[in-house]
Parts: structure tokens; C-alpha cells; sequence
């Protein structure tokens, strides 16, 4: 019996290791703040969540036998909540009894396990009830066949059998075991004997032949030698416990896999509330093939930003179909660092199957999602910083792929603007020549401009800006780079680039790139607060 | 020593000639920063005695005769058929000697006697087997020829043809032993087995319909029952009364062999496992194809060579997870006497340090060395001050515990000393580190000793004839691969900011590759 919520024909892999990106994403999509909504504190739900957003599909028909089924639990709020808190009720009475099967003795595992196996039966049997009541009125692929397995699975002469079996588990007369001498001449071997009465021949009896049996009996109060005779017992019956507890955890294998498929969709519901209270418009995006490079999205706004903020948000209109690389300049504070987040999350909820905070979103299928943001500070105080961003660059290389998304934040400005423009340029032509596509938000002139001239009618230009009296928009406008960068302000404060001349020593550019960069920094720094 | 008989376990030794006191350095300060620890915790891990064990890979000698007797015994083990012999015999004394003791804790009669008639089993078939294979062996070493004439002595003699009989015939009787237990209640019968019927059996065909995939398994685990529980005793009682005649022929042999292990074949034991146990490592890195070899060695000379020569912790994390090993070449001729490494970060110059440390260590063990060729200075003490990771948070502390730990290194070392320096004072200025920098190298330099300097500060390759720089390197012609290869070069500290990006293999051409 399975699930099959997620995905059509297979079970979700809950049990996966977490990828080795999973961090970077959570940390530069604020991912921590869209769990917690769709958590609404349970964990479950949130360990859920998680690996469902960070494992993307990127197979259209999967997106949307997902999208189907969440539209059916957004119609159908109630029949799901219901199922769902069955499920978790059954998982409950299990870990009621849950002391009796671990103890590690077949006897009491084998009592256990019986009393598990009848609290189970008693939940398929409401089960397959649930079914029979609600299968009507849903209408995704997912769900009826969620039912038909049900009905099917669990009929009624399947729970008669069950219910037998249980009975002859009882086993209370007594056990007999058969062994042999280990080479510390303990018994080992031992095996749970079918017992066949016999006497001893008379032969025996009036002495004439050998005795071939012998007994004794423990002592009524002796509670040491009863431990220990039971203990005897026990694993005579090490097998047929086990069987037993296995049948247990195979049943609770299936009702933990129903709930954590099911929690996916629950906690959207979750979200979901929560961002309509906030005013956020909702969209299912449409899901398309990897080729050729497609990405639109109307009102986009960062998910994130709207669970946090008390008022209206801000959103973007953006156009980039046929333009793999979008490069983001201009103003601080601007909402660049926020537009980059509102792509990467809605990329990710969009390729898991959810609705996304737009109101419209279409994009190809990603084959990955990937975060290079600049770092407050260095993790490892030995390498230098440029050293660091490019073992973490080189670390996706690793592990992209053809039509993967990069996002990247102020990278390679970890040494001077010459240098960092050159490597920007080479990693970001590489990449879209590998049909990489690439959000890029930079103060680097040289590196914005180099990609206006060279592929103009390839690459969307978004700029930030100030509108009149210096508050910022939040919104961004179709725009080429402007070749007054507001790293002038910061080179004023230092005193001019006396200090940064490149013929002056090696060591001088390292003193001048973290100068640079912690002003930058600081200005991200802003931006947080405001999310927060 | 030398007026002990023929024959008597005196007259044979594997790690030293009989009698011959080495001089000898045990002292480990230096075992953690070469990864010495890694090396010899996992050479000595689940052996027999591993405290004791390990404690040998730590005391050096400067006696060229003992270095030179523990080379042959390992050329004896080069003999695919010694070594074959060697290790089948350790596995099998390590099997008698665990239930020997095993038998020691046990406070039933039957049972303590049971652990001593497996344990001397075991022990006759390698005796036999090991007299056998040494037998016919071409053996060029003083210590295993002495052994092999000694055990021969003892394979024939009468009082272990006596045990061999004994204990194959007490075996045979007890495995033939099958009983029943059935238990109702308190009370408890044993009877001989009869064929009865597998229960289990039946139950579990009734349980196949709710199988799915695999799950974990329920099964106890009662292999390991030490002792014996007072109903497990008197059940073992009555079973002994169902097979009086199984159990009087056990108690004849225990009487009769109380302690059986022989002294002599117990110390060659002991001995043999220091070889076999390195050699087991050697094994194991050399099967990726890396070079050990035997060093010359030498007590005055300190010109030094090492063909091929890599970090043996390092090939032994990287051999295990299939990854290649890049091996250097060093050498220091006439006057040469400190190797200053420098250039780019992750190239393989802290590697380089840690193994110019390993190679005077392992050489003074008297065991092969890492590389194709060596020659090395049996020093007398080993120094290493590197970099620790956790003091970076507590700067001005970290300065004045390295100074003080550098001092105490150059006012203890002698020129016959090695001194291991890995990027030292790197928390402070540039300054600061060119001038501290300069003066512990003055001092090493004056001193004469043997050492290694792995710093970023470029005039420090240059301050005396006596020393070589060193660089790491990064080949620009074959960008898919870093070389870790510290060669001989001027130099030269600029690290522009394409090379790190070809090093990590981020320039266009690279990620064409790399991305398919």
C-alpha cells in the first residue's frame, strides 16, 4: 500500500541525506522564515516542508500531478485536515505502546508487537471508512488513487484475517526449545520446538534403561531465576517476535509515510492562509520544459519579505524570456538583494509544485537552484575571502548541471574590480554557454557593462533606484548599468587608492578588496533589518 | 644472555639482536602536528596489547645495527609465503590468547573448561601450521632464523604432540551434544534431541502477507553471553547427567592442560606484530602504487635524499577513499641543511613539512619508508611547532604562547635535531612575521640541525647558503589537476587572483569542461 501524494509512482525519499547546498539556500532565500509558516510550529511539518522545497522537480508533468493535488486540498480543506489527524492518531497509539517493542526481550517484543498490531487494525479499519465516506469528491490523479488503494487493500476479508492471526499470537502454554553446546558449553542454537507429548518407556521408568530426562523447578519467590528462565524463553521465541514486529513496523511504515506526504500539503494550507491574510496575491505558476530559457513573472514578491512585513509589499514585473542572464545594479538598499531571494524562492516553491506570491509566474524547469551570496564575513579566517568565494563557486560547478539557475549576490568582490570583473566574466560566459541561466546582482561596472556590449539583446538589465527624496521603491526597472558606482562614496571616506596601487606589494590588494567589501556588507546589513 | 641454552626462548629476538641495548628517544610532542597518532593508532588499532604496541612505533634509535636487524626481518616478510605464514599465525594467537582470558573470567567449571579446550585447539593447528611454513622457508634474518630453530624444537616435542591428540578428541565429543529444554511454568525438563519439529517456521509463513521491503530486524542478539545465569547452570548440570561420558573426557584434558601457551612462541608473538602490523599498513597504501622502501641511514652525514616520498597519513585517507597520492622528491646535498617552502595556498607545502617530519621518524623505527629511494639522518629529537586553529580567536594570547613554544624549541634543539615550522606567526603583520621569521631561522641556521619552514614570507628562502627554497606549484598547462608537488624554484609570493581561479578550476576553458 503506498501514498503516492508526491509523486504518481513512488514514495518521496524522507530519509534522504540533506544536499549540499540545502544550507546556502536556507540561509540566502530566508527559507527558515516560509517553514515557520508552514510549520505553524509542528515539526513534522517543517522537516517536511524542507525537503520537499529543496528537492525540485523539473519534470512539468510531476509539477503539475502536484499542483493538481494541492488544488484539491485547498477545495477540500476539511476531508484532508480529517485525514491527516487520523493518520496522526495512529501514529499516536503507537507511540503509546511504543515502550513494550524496544526492549530488546523476544517475549515482551513479541507482546508488543501483538498489541500494536491490534491498535493498527482498528485505525485501517476507520481508515478504509474515510474512504468510503469522502473518495467522491476529489478530482486529482493522486488522490483517487489515494482511495482506490484503500478500498482495495483493506476490504474486509483482509481485516478478518488479521484479526486471527492476532489471536493465535497469544501463545501461553508453554514453550519447548531445542539446543546445542557452544564451545563455552552454554546452550546456543536455541529453536522454538513444535511439542510433541510423549512418556518416558517403561523400561526407564522402573530404572532399567538410562534417564533420558531430567528437571527441576524454580522456586516460587525466586525472582532471579524467573528473570532468567523467561529470559530462556525468550529467545525461543526470537524469531516469531521478530516476524511479528515486523508486520507492526511495515503498517507503521505506511501510515509515517501517508502523514509526511500528506503534512507537504497541509502545510501549504498553512502558508497559504497566511499569506492571503497578508494580502499577497497567490498564482499556480505555469510549469515549462527546461529549452528554451523562458522567465516572466507579474507582481512577484518575495515570500519571505511578505511574512514579515505588517504592510504592502513591493513586487516586480519582470520580462527575461530569451535572456538567460539578468544582471541587477544600482542603489543600495535598493530591493535588489530581495528581488534575488523572490526568484530563488518562487523558483524553488514553483518546481515542488506549489502556488508562488505573484500574480503571474511562468519559467522553465531548473535542473537545480543555486545561491552565491557574499558572505558578512570570512568562515575560515585562513583562506582570504576571494579564496573562499571561489571554493564555494567551484563547489556548484561541482554540482550543476545544463539548465541549472545561479544566483549570484555581490560575488567576486573579494579582491579589486579588475579582477573581480575578469572572473565574474569568465564564470558567468561559461555558464551560459552551458545553458546555465544566471541572476546577477553587482556593484561591478566594468562586469555589468562588459555584458551589456558583448550580448545586448541577451541579458535584462534591472536597476534599483531612488525615487524622489531618497526613499527607495523597492522596485526595479528595466535599465543599463550606470557607470557611477556608489563604491565612490566609500573610496572618498578611505582616502583615495594611494594604498591600493597593484605595483606596490601583493599584500596591499588584500588590505584594499575587504575594505571595499565591508562596506558593502554593512549595506546588506540594512536591508536585513528592514525584513526583519 | 649469551650463556643461555640452545632452545630456550632467550635465544632468539625479533626487534633487536639478543642482548644488544639500543639507545632509544621515546617522546611523542611532535606525534600529533606530523599526524604520527593517525599513523600509528591506526596500525595499532584492534590488535592484540594496541597500548604496548603502539608505544614501540614510538621509540626511536639512533643505533644503525638495530635499524639494520629490523630491516632484514622485514626483507623475511617480503617472502609472500613468510608473510602469508606470519599473519595466518597472529590472527589465530590473538583468537587463543582472547579465549584464554575469555576462560579466566568464567566461574562455571564446564564453561572455563570449554574456553580453554577451543583456546588450545586453535593453538596447536597454528603451531603446526606455523612449523610447517617456516620450515621449508629461506629465512636471511638473524631474528626469524633464531625463531624458526627454536619452534621447530617445540613442534617435536612430546609434551605438545600429547596436547594436539588430547584436545582433537574432547572437540568431537561435545559437538556431537543436541538437547531439548521445555519450560511450563516454573518448572523445567531436558531431554536429548529427537527430531522434534522448527516452530518458527510455521509462525512466520503466517506473517509472509504483510512483508514489504526491508525493515529492521527484532532478532536479539544472544551471541555474546558471558558467564553463565544460575538456571543456564543448572540446566547445564542436568545436561551434563544426560552425557557423562562428553563431559569426564573434558575434565580429564583441563586437569591435564593448565597452561599450555609456550613462553617462547608467545614472545615471538608479541615481537612479530610490530611488523606485521606495519607491513599490514604498507599493504594497504602500496596496493594504490606507492613506493616503500629501506633508507640508508645515517648518523653523521646529513646529506639527505627521498625519491618519490609522500605523507603517509595522508596516502592512507586518500588511498582509502580511491584518490591518488602526488609524491615529491627532496634532497639536500653538501651543506644543505633547512628546506623553506613557499607559494601557493593548498599546494601541498604543509604535507611536504608533516612528511620530511614522518620520514626521520619512521627511520629511526627501523621500518621501510615512504619513496622509491631515501637516505636519511637518524636525528636524535624531533621539534614541530605549527599553526593551531583553535587559538586564532585569542590573538595576543596565541603570539606570546607561540613565542614562548618557539623558544623552548630553539634553546632545546641540537644540531643533530629536526625542526618542523609550519606557517608560524601568520596572525601577525607582515612585519612582525618577516622579523620573527628571520631570527628562529638564524638560530636553526646556526645550530646546523635539519629543518623545514613552510612560510609565505618569500626572503626567508634566500638568508644563507644552507638553505633550500621550495615552492608549491600549480601547472598552468594542465589546469584540470592540482599538482601538490613541492619542487626546488626561487620564490615568489604573488598570487594573482586568475591563478586562484585556475586552481579552482574556474576560468572558461575549465568550466567548459567541467560542466557537461
Amino acid at each position: 500500500m503506498k501514498a503516492h501524494l508526491l509523486y504518481p509512482d513512488r514514495d518521496f525519499d524522507f530519509s534522504a541525506e540533506p544536499g549540499r547546498f540545502d544550507d546556502d539556500l536556507l540561509r540566502d532565500l530566508e527559507l527558515a522564515i516560509v517553514l515557520r509558516a508552514m510549520a505553524q510550529g509542528d515539526r513534522l511539518l517543517a522537516d517536511v516542508s524542507r525537503r520537499v522545497l529543496l528537492d525540485s522537480l523539473d519534470d512539468v508533468g510531476l509539477v503539475l500531478y502536484r499542483q493538481a493535488v494541492l488544488a484539491d486540498c485547498i477545495e477540500q480543506e476539511e476531508a484532508v485536515r480529517e485525514l491527516y489527524a487520523l493518520v496522526v492518531a495512529a501514529l499516536e497509539d503507537k507511540r503509546g505502546l511504543l515502550w513494550g517493542i524496544r526492549s530488546g526481550s523476544p517475549a515482551v517484543t513479541l507482546g508488543g508487537a501483538v498489541r500494536q498490531l491490534e491498535a493498527f487494525s482498528v485505525r485501517l479499519r476507520e481508515l478504509r471508512q474515510l474512504a468510503d465516506r469522502r473518495r467522491e469528491v476529489f478530482r486529482s490523479e493522486g488522490f483517487e488513487h489515494l482511495f482506490e488503494s484503500i478500498r482495495r487493500d483493506l476490504d474486509d476479508e483482509y481485516l478478518e484475517t488479521l484479526r486471527t492471526h492476532l489471536r493465535q499470537l497469544q501463545f501461553r502454554n508453554g514453550v519447548l526449545l531445542s539446543a546445542r553446546l557452544d564451545r563455552d558449553n552454554t546452550g546456543i542454537d536455541y529453536v522454538l520446538r513444535a511439542p510433541i507429548t510423549k512418556r518416558p518407556s517403561w523400561r526407564e521408568r522402573v530404572g532399567l534403561a538410562p534417564r533420558t530426562s531430567y528437571s527441576f523447578t524454580i522456586p516460587p519467590r525466586d525472582e532471579g531465576a524467573a528473570n532468567e528462565l523467561a529470559d530462556l524463553t525468550s529467545r525461543g521465541l526470537n524469531q516469531v517476535a521478530d516476524a511479528a514486529a515486523q508486520a507492526a513496523d511495515h503498517i507503521e511504515s505506511y501510515f509515517t509515510m501517508l502523514r509526511a506526504e500528506l503534512a507537504f500539503y497541509v502545510a501549504c494550507l498553512n502558508l497559504r492562509s497566511a499569506l492571503l491574510e497578508r494580502g499577497a496575491p497567490l498564482v499556480f505558476p505555469v510549469p515549462l520544459p527546461s529549452e528554451p530559457a523562458r522567465f516572466a513573472c507579474g507582481d512577484l514578491r518575495d515570500t519571505a519579505l511578505v511574512l514579515q512585513t505588517a504592510g504592502e509589499v513591493a513586487g516586480n514585473d519582470v520580462d527575461a524570456d530569451d535572456r538567460p542572464l539578468v544582471v541587477v545594479t544600482g542603489a543600495n538598499s535598493g530591493g535588489k538583494s530581495t528581488f534575488l531571494r523572490s526568484v530563488g524562492l518562487a523558483q524553488l516553491m514553483a518546481q515542488c509544485g506549489m502556488y508562488v506570491t505573484a500574480s503571474s509566474y511562468r519559467s522553465s524547469a531548473r535542473s537545480a537552484v543555486f545561491t552565491h551570496f557574499g558572505r558578512e564575513e570570512d568562515e575560515s579566517m585562513r583562506s582570504g575571502r576571494l579564496d573562499d568565494e571561489l571554493r564555494r563557486m567551484s563547489v556548484i560547478v561541482d554540482a550543476a548541471a545544463r539548465h541549472a539557475l545561479v544566483l549570484f549576490n555581490e560575488s567576486f568582490s573579494g579582491t579589486n574590480e579588475r579582477e573581480g570583473s575578469e572572473i565574474g566574466r569568465q564564470i558567468v560566459q561559461a555558464l551560459l554557454e552551458r545553458d546555465v541561466a544566471v541572476f546577477f546582482v553587482t556593484h561591478q561596472f566594468d562586469f555589468a557593462d562588459g555584458f551589456r556590449r558583448s550580448r545586448p539583446s541577451a541579458t535584462r538589465f534591472l536597476r534599483a533606484e531612488r525615487a524622489a527624496g531618497g526613499r527607495p521603491s523597492y522596485r526595479l526597472v528595466p535599465a543599463d548599468p550606470l557607470p557611477t558606482s556608489f563604491a565612490v562614496d566609500v573610496f572618498r571616506r578611505i582616502g583615495g587608492f594611494a594604498d591600493a596601487d597593484p605595483g606596490a606589494s601583493g599584500v596591499d590588494h588584500g588590505d584594499d578588496g575587504p575594505l571595499e567589501v565591508g562596506e558593502e556588507a554593512g549595506s546588506d546589513a540594512v536591508t536585513s533589518k528592514q525584513i526583519g | 644472555m649469551d650463556a643461555e641454552r640452545n632452545g630456550s626462548p632467550g635465544t632468539f629476538g625479533l626487534l633487536a639482536p639478543p642482548g644488544r641495548e639500543a639507545t632509544v628517544h621515546d617522546e611523542r610532542d611532535h606525534a600529533s602536528d606530523l599526524h604520527l597518532d593517525q599513523i600509528v593508532s591506526r596500525i595499532a588499532s584492534g590488535r592484540d596489547d594496541g597500548p604496548a604496541l603502539e608505544e614501540l612505533y614510538f621509540r626511536r634509535t639512533r643505533d644503525v645495527e638495530t635499524v639494520h636487524h629490523r630491516h632484514r626481518v622485514f626483507q623475511d616478510l617480503d617472502d609472500p609465503e613468510v608473510w602469508d605464514a606470519a599473519r595466518r599465525f597472529c590472527g589465530s594467537a590473538r583468537e587463543v590468547l582472547s579465549h584464554l582470558s575469555q576462560a579466566r573470567a568464567m566461574r562455571v567449571r564446564e564453561q572455563r573448561q570449554g574456553w580453554t579446550l577451543d583456546a588450545a585447539a586453535t593453538y596447536c593447528a597454528a603451531v603446526r601450521r606455523l612449523a610447517t611454513d617456516l620450515g621449508e622457508a629461506r629465512l636471511g634474518s638473524q631474528g626469524m632464523a633464531d625463531f624458526r630453530r627454536y619452534l621447530l624444537g617445540y613442534a617435536a616435542s612430546g609434551e605438545f604432540a600429547r596436547l594436539e591428540a588430547e584436545s582433537a578428541e574432547c572437540k568431537a565429543a561435545l559437538g556431537d551434544v543436541g538437547y531439548c529444554v521445555n519450560v511450563d511454568g516454573g518448572r523445567v525438563s531436558v531431554t536429548r534431541y529427537e527430531e522434534e519439529p522448527d516452530y518458527s517456521v510455521e509462525i512466520q509463513s503466517v506473517f509472509e502477507r504483510f512483508r514489504q521491503g526491508a525493515v529492521r530486524s527484532y532478532l536479539a542478539n544472544y551471541r555474546v553471553w558471558p558467564g553463565m545465569t544460575s538456571v543456564g547452570q543448572q540446566i547445564l548440570g542436568l545436561v551434563v547427567r544426560l552425557f557423562p561420558e562428553e563431559f569426564a573426557l573434558l575434565a580429564r584434558f583441563s586437569e591435564r592442560h593448565r597452561s599450555f601457551f609456550d613462553p617462547g612462541v608467545h614472545r615471538f608473538y608479541a615481537e612479530l606484530q610490530f611488523y606485521v602490523a606495519y607491513r599490514e599498513l604498507i599493504d594497504s597504501v602500496g596496493a594504490g602504487g606507492l613506493d616503500f622502501c629501506y633508507p640508508e641511514v645515517a648518523t653523521e652525514s646529513k646529506e639527505e635524499l627521498a625519491e618519490g616520498t609522500f605523507d603517509l597519513a595522508l596516502a592512507m585517507k586518500l588511498t582509502s577513499e580511491g584518490q591518488k597520492v602526488v609524491t615529491n622528491d627532496l634532497r639536500l646535498d653538501r651543506g644543505e641543511r633547512i628546506f623553506v617552502v613557499s607559494g601557493p595556498n593548498q599546494g601541498g607545502k604543509t604535507t611536504f613539512a608533516r612528511t620530511f617530519g614522518q620520514l626521520h621518524h619512521l627511520a629511526a623505527l627501523g621500518v621501510p619508508v615512504p619513496g622509491r629511494r631515501a637516505r636519511l639522518f637518524l636525528c636524535d629529537r624531533i621539534f614541530t611547532h605549527f599553526e593551531r586553529e583553535e587559538d586564532l580567536s585569542r590573538l595576543t594570547g596565541k603570539l606570546e604562547s607561540d613565542l614562548l613554544h618557539m623558544q623552548r624549541t630553539l634553546r632545546s634543539a641540537s644540531p643533530a635535531s629536526v625542526v618542523v615550522m609550519n606557517e608560524v606567526f601568520s596572525s601577525t603583520s607582515l612585519e612582525d612575521n618577516r622579523f620573527l621569521g628571520a631570527e628562529a631561522m638564524r638560530r636553526l641556521i646556526g645550530l646546523g640541525c635539519l629543518a623545514v619552514c613552510v612560510t609565505f614570507v618569500d626572503e626567508l628562502a634566500s638568508l644563507a647558503p644552507s638553505v633550500v627554497s621550495m615552492i608549491s606549484t600549480i601547472v598552468p598547462g594542465d589546469p584540470t589537476q592540482r599538482t601538490f608537488k613541492v619542487v626546488r624554484g626561487p620564490a615568489n609570493g604573488l598570487a594573482y587572483a586568475l591563478a586562484l581561479a585556475e586552481k579552482y578550476r574556474l576560468t572558461r576553458p575549465q568550466l567548459l569542461e567541467r560542466i557537461p
